[in-house]
């Protein structure tokens, strides 16, 4: 097998600084909104006692899936023995903090009190699975620094693959409990479900590979590389496979409810009645999510084309952000059954009747700036560390 | 082999790991240095030996009256949480705090209508106590739950988890506030059975003592595991229920005739 040379992102391009400057733009904005929101309170976003998580939430829990994901391809490289996938296991393993740390970052600055972040790390209530999270968010970052140590460093070398394999069950661990987060909530008929874990594992493989796919090909456009059309072919296929499999997982739990009368009004409320999450979860999960994306991937017409597997990995992330939208927002929206065989007829805490969120500009581009910022790390760190191999032309030899 | 020449300026060196002590100490410090006020009770503790809770009939609850309603924002001073200025009535209207609420039921077969307040179900096993990541939301030993404002981040995730909507998030600055109810923008607060009268030895809350006075008579709250209490003697008398009582939380607040 022939030796593959790893070198850092040149900065010569004008691409680089460009993109790089438009980054640190909307970090700034992102800062700004976080100032305005946490300055005047959170009378300011479209969040009320009804809608308690809104937007930001969305784009943290989002990143955070994705960012389990990403690692998959490292990990097929080095627990799957795929030897295709096995010289993009740094960029993988850099993605994954890197959205990770957006995404936290995200979390982090939307609680109501950010500065007491030090009691989130120094009080635990172990019965908590957001408790359990914090561990499992900072040993991650923890076991993939190492794994990349030893997928840089020559004296790692020997611990590669223990190291590839934790990296691998600390990830599925990780999504097992943000998949909790929702499934351990008893109150609510859009959660309380066992599924949500497997089914945000499934997510993450899809949002995570999509990242991946951009990312790469936009690395090596800043840096004019070429990347082999076999090795597209590859990830290609392989996101096919997981936006099926995302489409599967959607398609029980939705089957699921409908089995369950108890669960029938959330579910009119998503597949039929619920206005604008009815469109989401068609239109955007379904339709922009699923349906396109495998048309794009599987049809022969656009086989070798760079732009369809580019699009078809944008749609991926478009449709699975709507997807986690309509759990988070639209979970939240649909008024919890308190007292069954009675309708309320008046409460001033709004009981009963479908809540409204109306997300503004800030939460907008507090979440935005997470998505930039875990860029941002991967450009920064793929600039400064040999991350990228010099050439993904494909191998003569396979 | 290195070259001195070569070894970094330990000036830069000493300036970064200063700024870094400097930065862990700015993020450290406020966390550590103002939380370290623990709320202290006087001498004596509260006891597993009480379980406070309530019973609340509904026929008795009145139709438009909201007396328990302002006696519990007078007594919290959630009647002192102002609008922030210029911001939309409706808006506000979702993000101003609640710790109790009249709702009016109708049944959908018979049509007959019911009134109650709805407020913290002080559940023996609360789901927002089981998801509170820092342990803010808790139950005491006498059964109340509350949320210790000053480890509580302003997660939220209680507020998902809590079966009864009972709880609010403070969505702004709070200029005024009563001694016995701190409160502060970011953090999450509920029902807490009015602890602190309880605490100094008044054995009513505000809501059940306004709906006495008004003569309607239907909160009667007490210590559950007294059986000469009027709460228990009370459950005693009449079938009661507990809200979602599918849930298994075990709700120190019952309900009859709903």
């Amino acid at each position: 097998m022939e030796k593959i040379n790893y070198r850092e992102l040149g900065c010569e391009s004008p691409r680089f600084w460009t993109g790089m400057g438009v980054m640190a733009f909307l970090i700034l904005l992102a800062l700004v909104a976080v100032y305005h929101m946490e300055h005047n309170g959170h009378y300011v976003t479209g969040m009320t006692n009804q809608v308690v998580w809104g937007l930001p939430h969305v784009f943290a829990i989002f990143l955070i899936v994705a960012a389990s994901g990403a690692l998959n391809v490292a990990s097929i490289g080095s627990v799957f023995g795929g030897p295709m996938y096995k010289p993009l296991g740094r960029f993988s393993s850099i993605l994954a903090v890197a959205l990770l740390a957006g995404g936290l970052m995200v979390l982090v600055l939307d609680l109501g009190r950010p500065d007491r972040l030090i009691i989130a790390m120094t009080k635990y209530n172990f019965k908590s699975i957001f408790a359990w999270n914090i561990y499992l968010y900072t040993g991650f970052f923890v076991i993939v620094g190492l794994y990349m140590w030893a997928m840089i460093d020559r004296k790692g070398s020997k611990m590669y693959r223990p190291l590839g394999i934790t990296a691998f069950l600390w990830r599925l661990a990780l999504t097992t409990g943000t998949g909790s987060i929702f499934g351990f909530l008893v109150a609510r008929e859009a959660y309380d479900a066992a599924v949500m874990a497997p089914m945000f594992i499934i997510m993450s493989f899809s949002y995570g590979l999509a990242f991946f796919i951009i990312t790469l090909m936009a690395a090596y456009w800043w840096d004019d590389r070429h990347i082999g059309d076999l090795r597209i072919a590859k990830l290609r296929k392989l996101l096919g496979v997981f936006v099926a499999a995302v489409l599967y997982f959607a398609l029980v739990y939705h089957l699921t409810n409908l089995y369950i009368t108890q669960h029938h009004g959330i579910e009119s409320f998503v597949l039929l009645e619920g206005g604008v999450y009815t469109k989401m979860f068609w239109i955007g999960q379904v339709l922009i999510g699923g349906i396109i994306p495998l048309f794009l991937i599987y049809s022969p017409a656009f086989s070798t084309s760079r732009f369809a597997i580019l699009a078809a990995s944008f749609m991926v992330l478009l449709g699975g952000f709507f997807q986690v939208y309509i759990i988070v927002i639209g979970g939240q929206a649909f008024p919890m059954t308190m007292f069954p065989g009675k309708e309320v007829i008046e409460s001033s805490f709004f009981d009963g009747v479908v809540s409204s969120y109306i997300p503004t500009v800030s939460e907008a581009m507090l979440g935005v700036g997470g998505i930039v910022v875990a860029m941002t790390i991967v450009a920064v760190v793929a600039r400064m560390f040999p991350m990228l191999p010099d050439s993904l032309e494909d191998p003569d030899n396979i | 082999m290195s070259d001195c020449k070569q070894q970094p300026d330990m000036k830069r060196r000493e300036f970064l790991s200063n700024t870094v002590v400097a930065a862990g100490a700015v993020t450290v410090a406020p966390g550590v240095l103002l939380t370290t006020t623990e709320a202290k009770a006087d001498g004596k503790g509260v006891s597993s030996n009480t379980r406070w809770g309530m019973l609340i009939d509904t026929n008795k609850c009145a139709d438009g009256c909201t007396s328990c309603v302002s006696a519990c924002d007078k007594e919290n001073g959630i009647d002192l949480v102002k609008k922030p200025e210029g911001h939309d009535d409706a808006m506000w209207e979702q993000q101003r705090p609640q710790w109790i609420r009249k709702v009016k039921l109708r049944d959908t077969q018979s049509s007959v209508v019911s009134n109650l307040p709805l407020m913290c179900q002080h559940c023996e096993h609360p789901p927002c106590v089981d998801v509170c990541p820092t342990g803010a939301s808790f139950k005491r030993a006498d059964g109340i739950v509350m949320v210790d404002r000053h480890i509580c981040i302003g997660c939220r995730y209680c507020m998902m988890a809590c079966p009864y909507k009972a709880r609010s998030f403070i969505h702004a600055d709070v200029a005024e506030q009563v001694v016995n109810s701190p409160r502060g923008k970011g953090c999450v607060e509920s029902c807490n059975l009015c602890a602190h009268r309880l605490d100094a030895g008044q054995g009513n809350t505000a809501c059940a003592e306004a709906c006495a006075k008004d003569g309607h008579n239907a909160i009667v709250f007490g210590d559950l595991k007294d059986p000469n209490s009027a709460v228990s003697k009370a459950l005693k008398s009449q079938p009661s229920r507990q809200l979602r009582e599918d849930l298994m939380l075990n709700t120190g607040v019952r309900y009859t005739n709903v």
